[in-house]
């Protein structure tokens, strides 16, 4: 489990960094959601993993983590969704913005400015 | 009965006790009215953003008053639980000198950006007002808050809103600078979002005060985690707080955004400063420990590094908008190189600072577009400020025509300077002198309390400082200096810039609350020191907001009123 994970973190956020490191706007854009995909999971991840447990306290049990998940996590990771996603939106609505107001997709808006 | 007629003396008391919240509902509550109404009547939505903008500078105020006792008490903080949930578990509101004073500068600003807008800027797009709402309210959303996730939330707020307001008025150059400030934001909100996981990871609290207490117990093998998720946050609010080398990203985009917007991000940076001392002096205090002080002389060098680069900056600086934006640079760098020191009356003297800077950045931001619409009437000069053509009164022979000489060549005393000119002249200079930090302005008073700190501090770093510190003040006055000369003192044949008094007026009153503040600066260095006391000294925050408790609401109101239903 831990390996999947971390596996998975390691990839989305190698190749999100490499994407926004390109000079298209629309694989800045890719980029940037992979990154934000990878930091969810690494959030969800810091509330130590564990399967098929509901965050719930249940009667009997300690309330530790050992007897269900941080349901705190899960809360952050929802707010950052939503808000990488509106930012995403907008990301895109300015990336058509420069395509058509400059004619080309590259970050500058121009081939030759970098 | 009795409660019917206790009630009307229970309000002052209430409204007392909700003011914290005040300040973050009343620009929310007016944003959801403005997208209401549409997107017509763009005159009465102006007469409700000014409404609410100068209700939300009462009310910081009012809060500042709060905050500062009269009876000389050493701290006083107001804690607001906006979900009445006990403290570390729900959110919770916290108001100190210091937020309190970034509440005061961020509704002044955004005052005097509003009424500059409404004189013509606020016809360009359709939202601006809602936008320009939503931006306050992440403002003072970040400044008040006391919890960590929800300062990311504000932070969010206010960077959407400042994407659309950057946008706003549209063409290539600042679609092409949002589409970078919107790229580096982002990605300096991930990094955020990692620092807050790691130190949830580490702590396993979000609440600041909370925070603070649990670090102390971390255990050794967790130190290194704690460092790494403070550093990545840091790197997040030092991008935007522009410190160098996270900053290329600054003078393009303020220089695109259109003027009163410009003048409105002044604060921006200030929050990324703000969002740094705070958790900075919470967490890593003299007391904590292994992690006392941890990056202490990162934030130092980092800081002299930005305020030289920003000096440079604004002596290289071609068009004046750019040079607004790198002197934005050095305050920013001064800020933080003198808050890394952890010195009390130093932090005092660059509090003293960040208020009188903000004040004149955002007044320069303006007067760049009137000086350059009173260039803009002449014959087509180009927006690039023409360094490299020599004045023309150095190179022609025959004085121009609008030269002060009489039918002799003997200068003419008592030609009348149209007032227009005489407002732009005389706000310039006081506008440079304020950036520069000279007499006998509040830059120059908090400049002098930051000098005479330093000469007493043993630190390697602190005659770096204090030489830099003046140094930035020459590159400044001569920047601003050779912009003046070219504007006031070349003798061409120009026609009398247009200066309406609704143009006028914003840069009149950013000037004079520069002038009060330098007039008051006794008490103005009394308050910011003060509010240095209390964030040294973190023991007060944590104290007052641990102490918080859930309001319990009166038993004959409770059995009064019916339960509402589906509570538990």
């Amino acid at each position: 489990m831990e390996i999947v994970v971390s596996l998975a973190i390691g990839v989305l956020s190698g190749a999100g960094v490499w994407l926004v490191l390109r000079p298209r706007t629309f694989q800045v854009l890719i980029g940037l959601s992979l990154l934000s995909y990878a930091v969810n999971l690494f959030i969800f991840s810091v509330g130590s993993l564990s399967e098929g447990k509901p965050p719930l306290v249940r009667d009997g049990l300690p309330a530790d983590l050992a007897h269900y998940a941080d349901p705190l996590p899960q809360s952050l990771v929802l707010t950052a969704i939503v808000i990488g996603f509106a930012t995403t939106a907008l990301f895109l609505v300015l990336l058509l913005a420069l395509r058509g107001l400059a004619g080309s997709d590259h970050v500058d808006g121009d081939e030759d400015a970098a | 009965m009795a409660e019917a007629f206790l009630q009307p003396l229970l309000l002052p008391a209430l409204a007392a006790h909700h003011l914290l919240a005040a300040p973050v509902l009343l620009p929310l509550g007016t944003a959801a009215l403005m997208l209401l109404m549409g997107t017509r009547r763009r005159g009465a939505k102006a007469v409700l953003n000014l409404l609410s903008t100068s209700a939300g500078l009462l009310l910081a105020v009012a809060l500042l008053l709060r905050v500062t006792p009269q009876d000389g008490a050493a701290a006083a903080i107001a804690v607001y639980l906006p979900g009445n949930w006990p403290v570390p578990f729900g959110i919770v509101l916290v108001a100190d000198r210091l937020a309190a004073l970034l509440c005061v500068l961020a509704s002044a600003v955004a005052l005097a950006a509003l009424l500059f807008a409404v004189a013509r800027w606020h016809l360009a797009g359709l939202h601006f007002h809602a936008l320009f709402q939503l931006q306050l309210l992440g403002l003072q959303g970040a400044f008040l808050t006391g919890d960590l996730f929800n300062l990311f939330v504000f932070f969010e707020v206010l960077l959407a809103a400042s994407y659309g307001l950057l946008l706003h008025g549209g063409g290539l150059a600042r679609v092409r600078a949002g589409l970078h400030y919107v790229a580096v934001n982002l990605l300096a909100s991930l990094l955020f979002l990692i620092g807050v996981a790691l130190l949830y990871g580490v702590a396993g609290t979000l609440n600041m005060a909370d925070l603070s207490m649990k670090l102390r117990q971390v255990p050794e093998g967790d130190r290194g985690l704690l460092h790494a998720g403070a550093s990545i946050m840091a790197v997040a609010f030092l991008a935007k707080a522009a410190l160098w080398p996270l900053n290329f990203w600054l003078p393009p985009a303020y220089a695109a955004a259109s003027t009163p917007v410009a003048a409105l991000f002044v604060i921006l940076t200030k929050v990324g400063v703000y969002a740094l001392l705070r958790l900075w002096t919470l967490c890593f205090a003299p007391g904590a420990g292994a992690s006392a002080l941890f990056g202490s002389p990162v934030l130092v060098w980092a800081g002299l590094a930005t305020l030289a680069w920003g000096s440079v900056g604004m002596l290289a600086s071609q068009q004046l908008a750019r040079l607004a934006g790198y002197s934005v640079i050095a305050s920013a760098g001064t800020l933080v190189a003198a808050l890394g020191f952890n010195d009390p009356a130093l932090t005092g003297g660059a509090l003293l600072y960040l208020a009188g800077s903000t004040l004149a950045g955002a007044a320069l931001f303006l007067l760049v577009e009137l000086l350059e619409r009173a260039r803009r009437v002449e014959a087509d000069t180009p927006r690039l400020d023409d360094a490299l053509q020599p004045p023309p009164a150095f190179t022609e022979a025959e004085p121009p025509p609008g030269a002060n000489l009489d039918d002799d060549e003997a200068a003419l005393v008592g030609r009348v300077i149209p007032a227009a000119l005489a407002f732009l002249g005389v706000g310039f200079t006081l506008c440079a002198m304020a950036v520069a930090g000279l007499p006998p302005l509040s830059g120059f008073v908090a400049k002098l309390a930051m000098l005479t700190t330093l000469l007493h501090l043993g630190n390697a770093a602190a005659p770096v400082l204090f030489a830099l510190l003046i140094l930035s003040s020459l590159a400044a006055a001569t920047a601003l200096l050779r912009v003046g000369l070219r504007h006031f003192w070349t003798l061409q044949a120009r026609p009398v810039p247009g200066l309406r008094t609704a143009d006028a007026l914003p840069v009149a009153l950013l000037l004079g609350a520069g002038l009060l503040l330098a007039l008051g600066g006794d008490a103005a260095l009394r308050y910011t020191r003060a509010a240095a006391d209390t964030l040294h000294r973190p023991g007060h925050y944590i104290d007052a907001v641990m102490a918080a408790r859930p309001v319990v609401p009166p038993p004959a109101v409770a059995t009064a009123a019916p339960a509402p239903e589906g509570r538990p």
